[in-house]
């Protein structure tokens, strides 16, 4: 399995430093308050992340040791996971700011509704995960990878539905959001994708559809986060600070959007002809390191 | 102003300190693979060039061998930047809302042109000899080793800026950029730029030269390890008198811009008039403001720092006691990067009368004392940035912004919990990263004998692809 993301590996990990990075220089206000909000959850994070990161590494060089290797991997992935899912639970909830810093308690980031939310991400990653191998793999393992993707999306869908409700009944400016005026006619489109996608995936593992649950799979994400902005928009640290507060001033910005609109694509390109290096099926005997 | 303020003390282990203590040791970790990997990539670069240009195989599995140990530094060292991309938000909060709209930038360009490059040829580059042609695998290899570069581009950049800062004004309490070509092209920027990357090349001759001259050691005479060492030593000979010149221009333009830093180096209280001697040895001691047991060499240090017989260098006296670096960290280990620069200056030169004597390859001693530099360019090297960044303090960005305004409002616990955590993780993995890159250096370069036994090339072919079957089997 780990053959399968092996060369396009280091890239994904650069997308975690883009994300650090990013955040710091177009939101620097954000990156230096949310941050230390969230700073026992995001220590473990980084702990799983070198766990994950080093087991990709190392494990084929180990000989005795390999399985104490799939382990980290395994350990530190769920980890890193969770403990997103958990900062974006505290996020939800909002985070105490007063004159641009953290404001607020070592432990409020924890309560039932961010564990909850980490565990949702768990979930939702394991779904990716499941549609991804159904691409990349033949056989056995595809036909068990086909055999769980129908019950994971139901979980998936259930996660979504709770965090929804929870969310809704907790935050009343939210619900406010979705429900006041005429907004929810707007963006009615969010839950109903969300239950056409589910729908999709369903059929396409009935078919056999190599392809279309992965796709349909990271369309779900797509509209969780769309869900999540719309909640929160125009804040980007809920209840307190919006997205126009906290971006750094135009002449950073505008360097920033020069640098990406001339790198960007080229980044496309070439991530793209490396996936399309790569493309088709991993198999058991293929050249590789892991 | 006889100041005896306890910012001059030793650290003591509040939050703040707590925070400095854990950036320090996380970025000592960090700085080593890329190291590593600037110096490695462009080695494997020029092999792979060499292998499409002449056509010898021993290339090519130096080629192999090499990228393998390229390739754990690589990981260890996007891992262990991970932490570094969010440790600026989580401890140095402070930091990062009055020098982000700067610095931020600078990092996120590192990352848009730099490791995205690297990372995405290097999938090509590890795994792709069977999927695309020579000519393109050539060029994967040499994209990896510009993205590298550009890397190092833009962290110096960043980093060059807190030490020298230019082309800002400060609107609301933030760093505000007036000129990015200023800001980027600050006064110590190309002086560190130079001196980082040569730096990085040296760390990687004298890790493939060390490896070369194990396996001499141990018997083994192939063309691989041959080659490693001697392309090793050559490239180490060019460069070793080339850092010392640039780390020389380097000096010269800190005592322009960071004159308290250069007397913390020194050891250096008083403005001495009519020449200033070096202080050889002694132990600078911050209370009593002198240097104890101090050998001197008289006008030297007027001659290294001014290039003149009796040239002025202003003594730490000159500064407030709270502006003033700790100098007994910086004046010991300047002086062992200063020292290792001597004894690899010391260890090309004897490679180059050996060579002439044709004993390049047999003389055991010689050997011995290349496997025990083997990390001299490693330490040499960390010496160098906690001179430079110790010599920054007490400030962050250099007289504009400062430490003890840059932490995050988090609590002892909290940073010393993290401290602990990051601490016990680093030396499970990244320690068992070290002993694999050693284990696999140990196993040395598989070696082919291509004139002895010409096997069916699919078969041949095989074997150069799985290279790791036969150094882990």
């Amino acid at each position: 399995m780990l053959n399968t993301v092996a060369p396009v590996w280091d890239g994904n990990e650069t997308f975690m430093v883009l994300g650090g990075a990013a955040l710091y220089g177009a939101f620097p206000v954000v990156y230096s308050t949310l941050l230390p909000a969230n700073y026992m959850p995001l220590v473990l994070m980084l702990a799983g992340l070198i766990f994950r990161g080093a087991a990709f590494e190392l494990r084929s060089k180990a000989t005795r040791t390999q399985h104490l290797w799939d382990l980290a991997f395994i350990g530190g992935s769920a980890l890193a996971t969770f403990c997103q899912g958990v900062v974006l639970g505290s996020l939800l909830q909002g985070i105490h700011i007063v004159d641009d810093k953290f404001a607020g308690a070592p432990f409020d980031w924890l309560s039932p509704f961010s564990i909850f939310c980490g565990l949702g991400l768990l979930v939702t990653y394991a779904t990716l995960g499941c549609g991804w191998l159904i691409i990349k793999t033949e056989g056995e393992l595809q036909k068990a990878m086909y055999s769980l993707m129908k019950p994971i999306t139901g979980v998936l869908l259930l996660v979504i539905l709770a965090i929804s409700i929870w969310t809704v009944l907790g935050q009343p400016a939210i619900a406010q959001r979705w429900f006041g005026g005429h907004n929810l006619i707007w963006f009615a489109p969010v839950p109903v994708l969300v239950l056409a996608s589910a729908w999709g995936i369903f059929r396409a593992v009935n078919k056999q559809h190599e392809h279309v649950p992965f796709r349909l799979g990271l369309f779900m994400l797509f509209l969780g986060y769309s869900g999540f902005i719309i909640s929160i928009w125009p804040n980007i640290i809920p209840p307190s600070l919006t997205i126009w507060q906290a971006a750094a001033n135009p002449k950073s910005q505008l360097f920033i959007l020069v640098g990406t609109a001339i790198v960007l694509p080229i980044i496309l390109v070439y991530s793209y002809l490396q996936y399309h290096v790569f493309r088709g099926k991993v198999r058991e005997n293929d050249p590789g390191y892991h | 102003m006889r100041g005896r303020l306890s910012s001059t003390a030793m650290p003591i282990l509040d939050a703040l300190h707590l925070a400095r203590l854990q950036f320090a040791f996380t970025v000592s970790f960090h700085i080593v693979f890329p190291a590593i990997s600037i110096g490695m990539a462009a080695f494997l670069a020029v092999l792979e060039g060499l292998w499409l240009k002449t056509g010898k195989d021993y290339y090519k599995d130096m080629f192999l061998f090499w990228s393998k140990i390229f390739a754990v530094g690589f990981g260890m060292g996007v891992v262990s930047g991970v932490v570094m991309s969010y440790e600026f938000g989580t401890n140095w909060g402070g930091f990062s809302t009055f020098a982000g709209p700067i610095t931020g930038v600078l990092l996120t360009y590192e990352v848009l042109t730099a490791f995205f490059l690297e990372a995405g040829f290097l999938g090509v580059m590890l795994f792709g000899w069977d999927k695309v042609g020579r000519r393109a695998h050539f060029f994967a290899t040499v994209m990896v080793a510009v993205g590298t570069l550009i890397s190092t581009f833009w962290i110096l950049a960043s980093n060059s800026f807190m030490q020298t800062p230019q082309g800002y004004s400060i609107v609301d309490g933030k760093l505000y950029p007036q000129d990015w070509l200023k800001i980027i092209f600050n006064p110590s920027f190309p002086y560190r730029l130079a001196h980082m990357t040569i730096a990085a090349f040296i760390v990687a001759g004298f890790l493939v030269a060390a490896t070369g001259a194990y396996h001499l050691l141990k018997g083994r005479r192939d063309e691989p390890v041959k080659r490693s060492f001697s392309m090793a030593l050559w490239m180490l000979l060019l460069l070793t008198p080339l850092q010392i010149v640039v780390g020389d221009a380097h000096g010269l333009n800190t005592r322009q811009y960071q004159p308290a830093k250069i007397a913390a180096i020194e050891g250096l209280w008083e403005t001495e008039h009519g020449g200033t001697a070096l202080n050889l040895v002694g132990l600078p001691d911050m209370q009593a403001e002198q240097t104890k047991y101090a050998i001197q060499i008289p006008h030297l240090g007027s001659l290294i720092l001014t290039h003149s017989w009796d040239g002025e260098i202003k003594g730490l006296k000159e500064f407030p006691a709270q502006d003033r670096p700790y100098s007994p960290i910086v004046f010991w280990t300047f002086r062992i990067m200063a020292g290792l620069g001597m004894l690899m200056l010391l260890l090309v030169l004897l490679g180059v009368l050996l060579r002439k004597g044709g004993k390049l390859y047999e003389a055991r001693w010689f050997q011995r004392f290349v496997v025990l530099m083997g990390p001299s360019g490693i330490i040499a090297l960390l010496a160098g940035w906690i001179t430079t960044e110790v010599g920054r303090q007490p400030w962050t960005v250099y007289g504009v912004f400062r430490t003890s305004q840059s932490a995050s409002p988090l609590d002892a616990q909290q940073v010393g919990v993290s401290l602990l955590i990051f601490v016990v993780v680093y030396f499970l993995v990244f320690g068992t990263g070290v002993y694999y890159m050693l284990k696999l250096m140990g196993k040395g370069p598989t070696h082919v004998d291509h004139h002895a036994a010409h096997p069916h090339p699919a078969l041949e072919n095989r074997a150069m692809f799985r290279p790791q079957d036969a150094i882990d089997g």
